[in-house]
């Protein structure tokens, strides 16, 4: 008789990721009793709660260099998991702080809508711990379906429900390019783990020029290049952006980023690790495209949430040249990059959130005239933001570029390096003229003659919403704000947990 | 090690964040104090330089992100040394002017100017690459929401277009830096961007030679010269004319200072294999400019065209790579920055006295009724003209002489320039000066608080053109260091 081994569970490892699972079952549960003081503080607070107890236990299990399987190596705890788990934490509790007031977790129900915000924070989770094929896949999907919801929370906004859907289908197409992609590499390597597919490529039964893998490889980089908005896969990005409620497009852009990214990490610089030839060159060129292409786009914007989607979308290119190296230091560069983008682009999108419920322009333009003077507390924020996603110096996001340039040239990609430098100098345009527009007095914006579509503001303004005030949003934008400058000026600690993070795949060069 | 050039570095700084915490009207006095304060500490250092020692004086060298390599290291030579004092000499009288006029939201503009005084600073006592970027990118900040929160006209327009135009630049020179910092890093070694580390290693010729056309894309923006001075006449028109008379004097030198700190010394082969282009680069400017000055009726154009083409003989200086050239190149830096500041803020006074207006067409006959402003004017048009006995044309005589060593023919095209700038500044003085008055001219002589600015800028040209072996004796060593290396391959090329 042979005996079923229940597999080892490092209960210790896993225990931030069990933390997110009953916490959103509880906020569900709790969400339920349609009391004032649970739906609005109480659901809220638990989900908080929930946020900071995963901070908690991840920083008490934070081990430089160590990886942990769990449950039969389906799952790996590391520093780059951990790290990145870090971001999408603190991403969902932004997310929380944002939306206390929005219109779109009333509208969806308090305790639904809080639980889908956990339930995806778990599907990343369990996607940058992935070591194997399927639970990569499984944590695409459970970070993704509850975002195509959440898109679509503000159930009475057409745009919003169109984000939803349209986020819902191209998603999909992404997965299923990404499933065919990893079936592919099943097919050739006859491994589902990462460890054993390193270990098959290259050897002598898998040349790593084998078209079968290259077919997917190709695929698989197609998938995880909708997840990230790499362009030329990248189109749904601001539609999305523009139409989901704010919160939720605050935490796309910053986790959603970051979660693709892990994956991006993990399987090309880990499973695929030694066919970097192949795919790097594929990658980069991709990578000076999507850098192209999105500041480009930015340029044109008037909606500040599409012009931050084009930005992403330019990010997303800058990021790609950390992984397309495949080093260490490259390793490095990204997870550095990633924390940056999560600190600016919050302070943005924050000051975007505070506006759109006060100014009768959403999220034009035009709601940030004149800023400077009216509520300097709020001027400032997006100001340091937006120099920082430029790349002035004295802010984090100079650092972060002047490492992945580093990166890109010891990786002998130095023309990556200039792509880079080439695309914040076009994304200067845009960049400044919402600085402008907030300190330079009332002026006539001057517009590229492009054929553009007119799109209508984001209705998300609502008389009550402007009555009362929202000291939390404010807090957030200065907040961000605040460390944006101050690790632009000492970025060692994220410079200790990039390191650490380097630790995490010995693989790399 | 010590402190000193961290306080001299953050006292602007500091000075403009106390005034942010002021009440309205007294953050113009902390900045104020802030400037005095640091020319205070310039003047103490001038008397305290050691002159004919090349080495690096009130050397600072810390850490700062050491995963990068970067390092904040700061000291003086004979190269920066007039520099600095230039950037606090140029600072007070334009603080001052500012300080006596309303702004609106004065804070804000006071804690720009204050910024920008540290930013630049900051570019010049670097000693470590990252560093020196990190500052002249920083400088930009304060000039554009200067420019665009206080300026005229199409300000924001003007402003944009200068930041990108001059971004641009800097950012490929980033992009050229790193990679400079990496390539040189010996196999095993840890990375650095500290000058002295690089101009240990090396770099193959191939790489240097992209990378010093990237390193002069940001500098030749800056200062500007010929093709890339697109951003030129905008900015000078719509600026405040405290900005534009520093970032005239003081912006455009760092720049050309980087050559002699960075590019010459650390590249001197790729420098040698541009060196034609540049002085051609050079030529240009000084014709271009100087024939573009002549026909402006922009007051304001007409300094900033005569800047092209004076910015034009510092580059033909330094790139000659002779010891005569270069020791010009560094004087001329100082007595450009020196006349640029008192003739914008002359031009501010006349502008003032016309009702605001700045064209040549609509001024004239203000000498009469303003002879002490007449005075000052002609003194500084005649040094900006170099004439003869002012510090100018011990400059400029320099330049010529240097570049007449080796290359002769752009020498000769050169001096062309000499003669024309008699034809715009005589011009400029006569239309403003004499001739008939203007129709709205109010003839009154230069007030008080101008006068205390300008006077003593006044007071220094002329005393530098008396004895302008106080500069070159205090910067002949490290001028002749900074082109050793380049001349050295030169001489290697000529005699292979």
């Amino acid at each position: 008789m042979t005996e079923i081994q229940a597999p080892h569970i490092d209960y210790e490892a896993l225990s931030p990721l069990m933390a997110l699972v009953g916490g959103s079952i509880l906020v569900l549960m709790v969400g339920l009793l349609r009391a004032r003081f649970v739906r609005h503080t109480l659901v809220p607070a638990l989900t908080a709660a929930t946020l900071l107890t995963a901070i908690g236990l991840t920083i008490w299990i934070w081990e430089p260099g160590e990886q942990t399987p769990i449950i039969e190596g389906s799952l790996t705890v590391d520093t780059l998991a951990l790290a990145l788990s870090m971001l999408f934490y603190v991403a969902g509790l932004v997310c929380v702080a944002l939306s206390l007031r929005a219109l779109a977790a009333r509208e969806a129900g308090h305790g639904e809508y809080y639980a889908l915000l956990l339930g995806s924070i778990t599907g990343m989770v369990v996607l940058a711990q992935a070591s194997d094929l399927i639970t990569l896949f499984v944590g695409i999907e459970l970070l993704s379906i509850p975002l195509y919801v959440l898109c679509a929370t503000e159930l009475r906004r057409a745009t919003s429900l169109e984000a939803g859907l349209k986020y819902l289908v191209i998603g999909s197409v992404g997965s299923a390019t990404l499933l065919y992609g990893l079936a592919l590499v099943y097919g050739a390597s006859g491994a589902m783990q990462f460890e054993a597919i390193a270990a098959a490529i290259g050897s002598d039964e898998l040349p790593v020029t084998d078209p079968l893998l290259l077919t997917g490889i190709g695929l698989a980089a197609t998938g995880l290049a909708f997840k990230a908005s790499v362009a030329p896969f990248h189109q749904w990005t601001p539609d999305v952006y523009q139409g989901a409620p704010t919160p939720i497009t605050t935490f796309m852009a910053v986790a959603t980023k970051a979660a693709a990214f892990a994956i991006f990490l993990r399987l090309f610089g880990h499973a695929l690790g030694d066919a970097q030839p192949d795919w790097g060159p594929a990658l980069a060129v991709l990578a000076a495209v999507t850098i192209v292409i999105g500041n480009v786009g930015a340029i044109a914007q008037r909606s500040l949430k599409r012009l931050l989607a084009w930005s992403s979308v330019a990010q997303a290119g800058y990021l790609l040249a950390g992984v397309v190296v495949g080093t260490t230091l490259g390793l490095q560069a990204t997870a550095f990059y990633l924390a940056v983008y999560l600190l600016m682009n919050v302070a943005a999108f924050a000051v975007i959130v505070a506006r759109e419920r006060r100014s009768e322009h959403g999220d034009d333009l035009a709601s940030l005239d004149n800023l400077g003077r009216s509520e300097p507390w709020l001027a400032w924020p997006m100001t340091i933001a937006m120099l920082s996603l430029a790349g002035f110096p004295a802010t984090a996001g100079f650092i972060g570029k002047f490492y992945l340039i580093d990166a890109s040239v010891a990786g002998d990609y130095t023309w990556l390096g200039i792509a880079i430098v080439v695309g914040s100098v076009i994304s200067l345009a845009y960049y400044l003229r919402v600085v402008a527009v907030m300190w330079m007095g009332s002026y006539e914006i001057e517009w590229p003659t492009l054929p553009r579509r007119r799109v209508r503001p984001v209705a998300g303004w609502s008389p009550e919403a402007s009555a009362r005030a929202q000291p939390e949003v404010a807090l957030v934008a200065v907040l961000f704000a605040a460390a944006t400058i101050l690790f632009g000026i000492w970025p060692d600690p994220i410079f200790d947990a990039a390191r650490d993070v380097g630790t995490a795949l010995s693989g790399l060069g | 090690m010590t402190i000193h050039l961290s306080i001299v570095l953050f006292l602007p700084l500091a000075a403009g964040l106390i005034g942010a915490f002021l009440p309205r009207g007294m953050a113009r006095w902390a900045v104020l104090a802030g400037t005095v304060a640091v020319l205070a500490y310039a003047i103490a250092m001038l008397a305290d330089f050691e002159s004919g020692s090349g080495g690096l004086q009130y050397v600072t060298d810390d850490e700062w992100i050491s995963e990068l390599g970067i390092r904040y290291q700061l000291g003086i030579d004979g190269l920066n040394l007039f520099m600095v004092v230039l950037t606090a000499v140029a600072w007070v009288p334009c603080t001052l002017v500012a300080a006596f006029r309303e702004h609106d939201r004065p804070k804000l503009f006071f804690f720009n100017l204050a910024l920008g005084e540290t930013a630049v600073l900051g570019a010049f006592m670097a000693q470590d690459l990252a560093l020196f970027i990190v500052f002249f990118d920083l400088m930009l900040v304060p000039f554009y929401f200067m420019i665009g929160g206080w300026g005229t006209g199409e300000r924001v327009r003007a402003t944009t277009k200068f930041v990108i135009y001059t971004l641009a630049g800097s950012l490929l020179m980033l992009a050229a830096a790193v990679a400079l910092g990496v390539l040189s890093t010996p196999d095993g070694g840890e990375i650095s961007f500290s000058l002295a580390e690089l101009e240990r290693r090396s770099v193959s010729e191939g790489n240097q030679q992209w990378m010093v056309l990237l390193f002069a894309l940001a500098f030749f923006v800056k200062a500007p010269l010929f093709p890339l001075h697109g951003w030129v006449p905008e900015t000078y028109r719509a600026s405040p004319i405290v900005t534009i008379a520093l970032l005239s004097a003081v912006l455009s030198k760092v720049g050309v200072y980087g050559f002699l700190r960075i590019v010459l010394p650390v590249m001197p082969e790729g420098s040698q294999h541009w060196q034609e282009l540049f002085i051609i680069v050079a030529v240009f400017s000084i014709l271009y400019g100087s024939v573009l000055a002549f026909s402006q009726d922009n007051v304001r154009l007409v300094v900033a065209y005569s800047s092209i083409a004076q910015l034009g003989f510092i580059v033909l200086g330094i790139f000659a790579f002779d010891d005569k050239g270069a020791q010009g190149a560094v004087f001329q830096m100082l007595n450009h920055g020196l006349v640029v500041v008192p003739l914008f803020l002359i031009i501010g006074v006349i502008a003032e006295r016309a009702g605001g207006r700045e064209s040549l067409l609509e001024l004239g006959g203000m000498a009469f009724r303003a002879p002490v402003l007449a005075t000052l004017f002609l003194i500084v048009t005649f040094a900006t003209l170099a004439m003869p006995g002012s510090a100018n044309f011990v400059g400029e005589i320099l330049i010529l002489f240097g570049s007449y060593e080796d290359k002769l023919v752009y020498g000769l095209v050169a001096s062309i320039g000499v003669v024309l700038a008699a034809v715009y500044m005589i011009r400029l003085f006569q239309r403003t000066m004499h001739n008939r008055a203007g129709p709205a001219v109010a003839s009154r002589d230069v007030d008080a608080l101008s006068l205390a600015a300008i006077a003593p800028l006044v007071a220094v040209i002329v005393a530098l053109g008396l004895y302008p072996n106080f500069v070159v004796e205090r910067t002949e060593t490290s001028t002749t260091a900074a082109i050793e290396a380049p001349r050295g391959v030169q001489q290697q090329v000529a005699s292979r």
